[in-house]
């Protein structure tokens, strides 16, 4: 298994030719509270919803369980419900996305309309998924996490402001601020609207040759 | 030379690249595939007007899906249909070997591709499935993966990941009669809780590891992503070559002298350092069950839920919750619980070994008259080999019927579902809410747990 490892800084002019994923720069929003830790992903997206064979569609059973009573009519004790909570921001309580590597939990929150999942811990696999389909993780403390369930609950109307290019999250109402980590790559891509794919198909000579040296 | 440990030496030797400041590209030796996270990748990979690049590195199966009674009618339910039928369409117009619901070595994907021979130590296997770390008792790196990556790996053989940290566990010592690898698995998620490995690859090591079977070393790794880790794995030893000799897929003759010697060099050095460490004694492991909504809830079969009086704030509203979900209350014993329902089987204890110790445990004994059991093969070669042993006819007579394979109710995207309040006593992975159907309440447990409660009606201990 012989092999060395090259290092590859990604060419700009590639980059411009592709866009696949929406781009995400800054966001201003109120913030919908979803303060329950371990929310895993059959509970934001149960597998008897999994069975379309395309990306679209699947916001309607986002929290399908929670959101909705047994006779199928909405539950209006759940935050989602609740028309005082709008916003593109999700915050969640800790360890939020365990379980299954299903994307569809990804798609459902997206399509749902949220743009950032705020939370002070993130399963792996869902922290990748979604960062593949332009919706930001956000990863704060338990005291910041705190702090924004404290604004939402005093005013649902608070504002929170989130900027990729800073790595900033604002607790407006409070005038506390956080700055996130990123992985450096996500971070260029997420702010182009680049895809992996792309980046892999540039490689394929480089693959070919692994393959051949294995 | 600088000791390193067995996932380095297998990750490092499939990095193909790295981004500066971003994650590697890794390329992927063996990609599974099912019906339910592959149909949206095949689109889009067609969408960019691409083929499978490595179709004979890739593995089809449908089974999340599927039925497990007559299976040989077309799927009753429309969109499970559609699915499966998706899945053989894009099989057919990217050559990718399918093992469909007609043919002799159907199953479910973990439990197909150890049994084919298709797992096979030093390998990067993936799969749009998180149970994928099955494979990593083989002492290969198998991961879970969105679908966007199994895009990835459809286009390019290879997907980007950052490097996981490194965990060890060891379990050291010799297990107690009765004692199974669920119960290691339940035992060290409680102690580390359902995110305690989360950016961690895991490798299992100890005495009491070394002496399991690859049944149980699969079912271990299997829940290692229950703990939040990315992956689990267990060096390959002569229990791993043994299991894989003569295999479909394995390889034969000289090249199999050839990979043998390979490896055999597959071992974490002396020296080489963890980011993070645990150690256990197997003797404090005794037979477990959950009573909770996340695998970390695990208590032993005698033991109680906790109090949660040590709990506060966010922490204390979760468990209540969870409990709540349970119809438990905080402290109460659950040996004596009434249950309503058993399943045996999932990619976690689906094979001939746990249908060996579960009719065993029922021989001579009856079901409890209210108790519904699912016993679901994990494959048809499990299947074969539960009729060629005279299992069949030790389940019958003990009132047990046999089902044909699939996921079944480990995820309940078919009939099996247990009905909302009811409770299950279940052999799979996850005990989530709505995990086995909207309502239902899943205990975990090994299937010798499994089996006394589906013949005594109620939370038992096998060693009674
Ligand atoms: S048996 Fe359960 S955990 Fe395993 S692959 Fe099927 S659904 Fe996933």
């Amino acid at each position: 298994m012989g092999f060395t490892l090259t290092f590859f800084l990604y060419p700009l002019s590639f980059f411009n030719q592709i866009n696949m994923i929406e781009k995400f720069n800054k966001i201003v929003s109120s913030a919908v509270p979803l303060p329950i830790e371990n929310v895993d992903t059959d509970q934001i997206i149960p597998a008897r919803f999994l069975k379309a064979v395309e990306r679209k569609g699947f916001g309607d059973n986002l929290f399908r369980d929670w959101r909705y009573k047994k006779d199928g009519t909405p539950n209006p004790d759940f935050a989602l419900n609740n028309p005082k909570y709008s916003g593109t921001i999700l915050v969640a309580g800790k360890n939020f996305g365990s379980g299954s590597s299903r994307e569809h939990a990804a798609w459902a929150v997206y399509d749902f309309g949220f743009r950032v999942v705020v939370s002070s811990f993130f399963a792996d696999i869902f922290k990748g998924n979604v960062l593949n389909n332009g919706l930001l993780p956000v990863q704060v403390s338990e005291d910041f996490l705190t702090g924004m369930f404290e604004a939402i609950d005093k005013n649902p109307a608070a504002s929170f402001e989130v900027d990729l290019q800073s790595q900033t999250i604002r607790n407006v109402s409070l005038s506390t601020e956080y700055k996130f980590d990123i992985n450096p790559y996500k971070k260029e891509c997420l702010l182009k609207g680049y895809d992996d794919i792309d980046y892999l198909l540039s490689l394929k000579k480089e693959i070919i040759s692994f393959e051949t040296a294995k | 030379m600088e000791a390193t440990t067995l996932f380095d030496k297998i990750w490092d030797a499939h990095v193909v690249n790295i981004i500066e400041g971003g994650p590697s590209v890794l390329y992927i030796d063996r990609h599974f595939i099912h019906e339910v996270t592959s149909p949206v990748a095949f689109s889009g990979l067609e969408g960019r007007g691409l083929k499978v690049f490595r179709p004979q590195n890739t593995v089809a199966t449908p089974d999340h899906n599927v039925p497990t009674i007559e299976q040989h009618l077309p799927i009753r339910e429309e969109l499970s249909r559609k699915q499966v039928e998706t899945l053989t369409a894009n099989c057919e117009r990217h050559n990718i070997p399918l093992y469909g619901l007609s043919h002799k070595w159907h199953g479910i994907v973990h439990i197909i591709g150890p049994e084919l021979g298709i797992t096979q130590p030093g390998m990067t296997i993936v799969c749009g499935d998180s149970h994928t770390s099955t494979h990593g008792a083989f002492g290969s790196i198998a991961f879970g993966i969105g679908t966007s990556e199994v895009e990835m790996v459809f286009a390019s053989q290879c997907i980007l990941q950052p490097k996981p940290k490194k965990m060890r566990i060891n379990v050291e010592g010799t297990l107690a009669k009765n004692v199974t690898s669920k119960d290691i698995a339940l035992y060290v998620i409680a102690k580390i809780s359902t995110s305690g490995g989360t950016g961690h690859f895991v490798e299992f090591a100890g005495s009491a590891i070394r002496s399991l079977s690859m049944e149980a070393r699969m079912t271990l790794c299997n829940m290692s992503i229950e703990c939040g880790a990315r992956g689990g794995m267990i060096a390959p030893d002569e229990t791993t070559f043994a299991y894989l000799k003569g295999r479909e897929e394995a390889p034969k003759g000289a090249a199999w002298d050839q990979k043998l010697a390979e490896w055999k060099k597959l071992k974490t050095d002396d020296g080489a350092v963890f980011d993070t460490e645990y150690t256990y004694d197997a003797a404090d492991i005794s037979p477990m069950i959950t009573y909770g909504t996340n695998p970390g809830m695990g208590v032993g079969v005698q033991g109680s839920i906790p109090t949660g009086d040590d709990l506060t704030g966010s922490d204390r509203a979760t468990f209540l919750k969870s409990l709540e979900y349970m119809g438990f209350k905080p402290g109460e014993i659950l040996k004596g619980k009434k249950i309503d329902y058993v399943f045996i089987g999932s990619c976690t204890n689906g094979r001939i070994e746990d249908f060996r110790l579960f009719a065993e445990y029922i021989k001579g004994k009856k079901k409890a008259s209210w108790v519904t059991a699912w016993i679901v093969p994990g494959s048809k070669q499990v299947e074969q080999q539960i009729r060629e042993e005279g299992l069949v006819e030790i389940m019958e007579s003990a009132g047990f019927a046999l089902r044909q394979p699939g996921c079944s109710a480990c995820l309940a995207m078919n009939d099996d579902k247990v009905p909302e309040g009811k409770y299950a006593v279940s052999t799979s992975n996850r005990n989530f809410e709505g995990r086995q159907g909207p309502g239902a309440r899943t205990m975990l447990a090994s299937p010798l747990v499994a089996a006394a409660a589906a013949v005594s009606g109620f939370v038992s201990d096998p060693r009674e």
